[in-house]
């Protein structure tokens, strides 16, 4: 594995461990996730034991250890979206890929995550797909593009 | 090039100049491009504007002015005019020519972009939109006046003037006017801001210290920072500074989400024009003092809206909060004294500076000063960004401004203060917004979410939803919350699945107890809010559903069946479309099409064994046929 991605951005932060998380969204940015080899690279950029990296990784929730799908569809679970039905939306993606949330399909196709607010709490209920905001979101409209998403799968 | 700015005499010059220059154009377009907008589609509102411009061979005349939240997010895209102060949403990219030609050009108004009223009768002006007239927007009303990322906008409409005025002042003089200003952090805790920068400004003499921007707004249902930020960067940078000389801090950070892309690409524009112009960076506006901010972006974890978790992230450590016995003012940061206050706290500050501390505190109520920006969201009308002055009742929020609830819907309750805060009910909506009075009625006003919620949902669901959201972003640090409401979560889920028990309530009520006793923090001490609130103001729901085993907001599915009424059934097979079990299928019964009975039409019916309740079939009726009980 060439991991000189990972020295780029451990030095683009200047090598320091406060940046940690930082340079794990970048190194997330670059692999779609955290794979092993990366993260013990940051340790060794960093100086830092690997211990504290693997720590901080699994902590927040927007690192992934796992490999993540073509297609990463987050479905907002805000209050706002929630009292305007997102939890029902989300069922009916999880049936229309057959995972459940937080999985990936057999084909790698589609990542489904939960998120607790995008903040676009007007347009709630509201499924972010690749970082496109899709906002007022049915039943209807929630069919279609799951139908969108599975036609993108090259 | 930039100007580099180096005393107050450039500065008003510049002023001065950017002034004329803005003046210089007749007409000015200003296109809402927040993150709501976007939404909608703004970004080819925009590019049609662009290409109209440039095709009419316009440039010349007119200001295209991309800006923003302008807080209407229900009616976006939004376009305000000048110099006719004309007020159009809704806008389409067809729309955009005639708008050109007739309003801007022709000074004729287009009458289908217009608000309508709910009399019937049309705003042509922002002013004269129910949704804007009850507003005082003080922090958002530059938001319209400025392109989001150029600096010079922001210093044509007097920005920057609030520093050069603090520089003028002896840092204890800043902090005197701060505390007699009022104001109170607005991130949730309310503590007094000036009092926290003279505890800063006094601790450790002679070390480093820190200022710090909350921007990590973690609250679903809450989104008025990301607006300031992404609309009007320079108010916070501006804030931070006049805060960072005052206590004597040379480093600042900004702790921003990463799930907010363009708040922390505005916010890194307007870092690096400002330092481009030394506006940051060494001796500031020839005043001897140095100071520059860093963006780090958090990961994703609620609890880090809490200080001490916040500057842990900051330290590259995980989210964990620690004992506060010991302040972050004292020892935060690298065990150094450090300033945390939110994005709003910081973008109120230059107004305060410019405006005086009595101006100030002549807004809002003798214990909460100013104005609070509030996302007014879920079962409302006119969804948005409101920014009024402390004081006014929650009821002209949701009614006056908000306009209601949608589909002649019954109102429930309004939740405030996202998961530390509670559920309040129609009794107590002449409430008046002020963080004690919102304290002592068992809510809080936390960052400024107003989540509005109608007859259709149910009050126990909602305890279970921020009860499992809470479970989930609990650090793990303190027992008492890492498992408390884990179980607190697991007899929610028990009465929502008809299996509740006599006695339940009670134990959550003594769990709560433990729980906020027990834990560190304000996420473990708050976390049963939600729960004990809509105890306190709705407990019936929770006697409907473990007594009579009956969800009366047809929400919780195991509580409901989902059935046809055969006397609107039309037959159109709409629900059999869309039912993903095949459990809506036609009846031997005849449908009733335009009150007679079709003889070829059937009624449908939903198979019980088969359906999971997902409630496709009653979005896709469109005769109200399918009913929940």
């Amino acid at each position: 594995m060439d991991l000189s991605h990972v020295d780029k951005i451990c030095e683009a932060h200047g090598n320091r461990a406060d940046q940690l998380i930082g340079i794990l969204q970048d190194v997330q940015a670059q692999y779609r996730y955290l794979p092993k080899h990366p993260l013990e690279r940051v340790s060794e950029c960093l100086n830092i034991p690997i211990a504290q990296v693997f720590s901080v990784a699994t902590f927040f929730s927007a690192f992934s250890l796992e490999p993540r799908g073509k297609n990463i569809v987050h479905v907002c679970m805000g209050t706002a979206c929630h009292v305007r039905g997102a939890k029902r939306l989300l069922e009916e993606i999880e049936r229309g890929f057959d995972i459940a949330a937080g999985q990936t399909t057999k084909d790698a196709n589609v990542t489904l995550e939960t998120v607790n607010c995008v903040g676009a709490c007007a347009l709630g209920p509201v499924i972010v797909v690749n970082e496109e905001y899709h906002g007022r979101m049915d039943g209807t409209k929630t069919s279609k593009l799951i139908e969108t998403i599975k036609g993108s799968k090259k | 090039m930039t100007q580099t700015i180096k005393t107050n005499k450039d500065l008003e010059a510049l002023r001065t100049k950017l002034k004329g220059q803005r003046e210089s154009r007749k007409y000015v377009i200003t296109v809402c491009g927040g993150t709501g907008c976007h939404g909608y589609g703004c970004e080819k509102v925009i590019e049609a504007f662009r290409q109209e411009i440039a095709s009419q061979k316009l440039d010349k005349d007119v200001e295209l002015r991309v800006s923003g939240c302008h807080g209407f997010c229900e009616r976006g895209p939004l376009a305000l005019l000048a110099p006719s102060g004309v007020f159009y949403q809704r806008i389409d990219v067809a729309d955009v020519p005639e708008i050109i030609k007739k309003t801007l050009l022709g000074k004729e108004v287009i009458d289908k972009l217009l608000y309508v009223r709910d009399d019937g009768t049309k705003a042509v002006h922002e002013k004269d939109v129910p949704f804007y007239a009850k507003q005082n927007r003080l922090i958002f009303a530059n938001n319209q006046r400025i392109n989001a990322d150029s600096i010079e906008d922001y210093i044509a409409v007097g920005g920057y003037a609030a520093l050069a005025k603090a520089f003028a002042m002896k840092p204890e003089a800043i902090i005197e006017e701060m505390k007699k200003s009022g104001l109170r952090g607005r991130g949730g805790g309310g503590f007094l801001t000036g009092r926290k920068w003279e505890t800063v400004r006094k601790a450790q003499p002679g070390e480093s210290r820190y200022v710090i921007c909350n921007a990590d707004e973690g609250d679903p249902g809450a989104y008025m920072d990301r607006s300031v930020l992404e609309g009007n960067p320079h108010s916070v940078i501006e804030g931070m500074v006049i805060g960072a000389y005052a206590i004597g801090a040379n480093e600042g950070y900004i702790y921003v989400r990463n799930e907010y892309p363009l708040a922390v690409k505005n916010a890194r524009i307007a870092l690096d024009r400002a330092h481009k112009m030394g506006l940051l960076g060494k001796n500031i506006l020839g005043s001897g003092f140095d100071f520059d901010i860093i963006i780090s972006r958090g990961g994703g974890a609620f609890v880090c809206g809490e200080s001490t978790a916040l500057m842990a992230s900051l330290e590259g450590k995980i989210g964990e909060p620690r004992a506060k016995y010991v302040h972050t003012a004292e020892y935060g940061l690298w065990n150094r004294p450090s300033c945390l206050n939110n994005v709003e706290t910081w973008s109120n500050v230059p107004f305060i500076i410019n405006k005086g501390a009595d101006w100030y505190a002549g807004i809002g109520t003798a214990g909460s000063k100013g104005t609070k920006i509030f996302s007014l969201v879920g079962k409302i009308k006119n969804t948005g960004l409101v920014e009024v002055p402390m004081g006014v009742k929650l009821r002209e929020i949701v009614f006056d401004i908000g306009g209601g609830i949608p589909n002649g819907k019954k109102f429930k309750a309004v939740q405030t203060g996202g998961p530390s805060g509670g559920c309040l009910p129609e009794s107590m909506l002449d409430l008046s917004i002020d963080f004690d009075e919102l304290t002592k009625a068992g809510s809080m006003m936390g960052s400024g979410g107003l989540i509005v919620m109608d007859e259709n949902t149910c009050m126990v669901d909602i305890a279970r939803y921020f009860t499992k959201f809470l479970t989930e972003e609990s650090c793990g640090k303190c027992v008492p919350c890492r498992e408390g409401v884990r179980h607190m979560l697991g007899i929610l889920n028990r009465i929502c699945d008809g299996e509740g028990k006599e006695g339940d309530i009670e134990l959550l009520e003594e769990m709560s107890e433990a729980i906020i006793d027990g834990s560190l923090c304000a996420l473990g001490g708050t976390a049963p809010n939600p729960v004990l609130s809509t105890i306190r103001y709705f407990r019936n729901e929770y006697d409907a559903h473990i007594r009579d085993r009956k969800c009366p907001a047809g929400v919780c599915k195991a509580l409901i069946t989902f059935t046809v009424d055969e006397e609107k059934c039309v037959g159109c097979r709409a629900c059999a479309k869309v039912c993903p079990t095949q459990a809506a299928v036609a009846s031997d019964r005849p449908a009733t099409v335009k009150g007679k009975k079709s003889d070829k039409l059937k009624a449908h019916t939903i198979i019980q064994d088969k359906c999971i309740k997902c409630g496709m079939c009653s979005e896709a009726c469109k005769f109200d046929a399918v009913k929940i009980k």
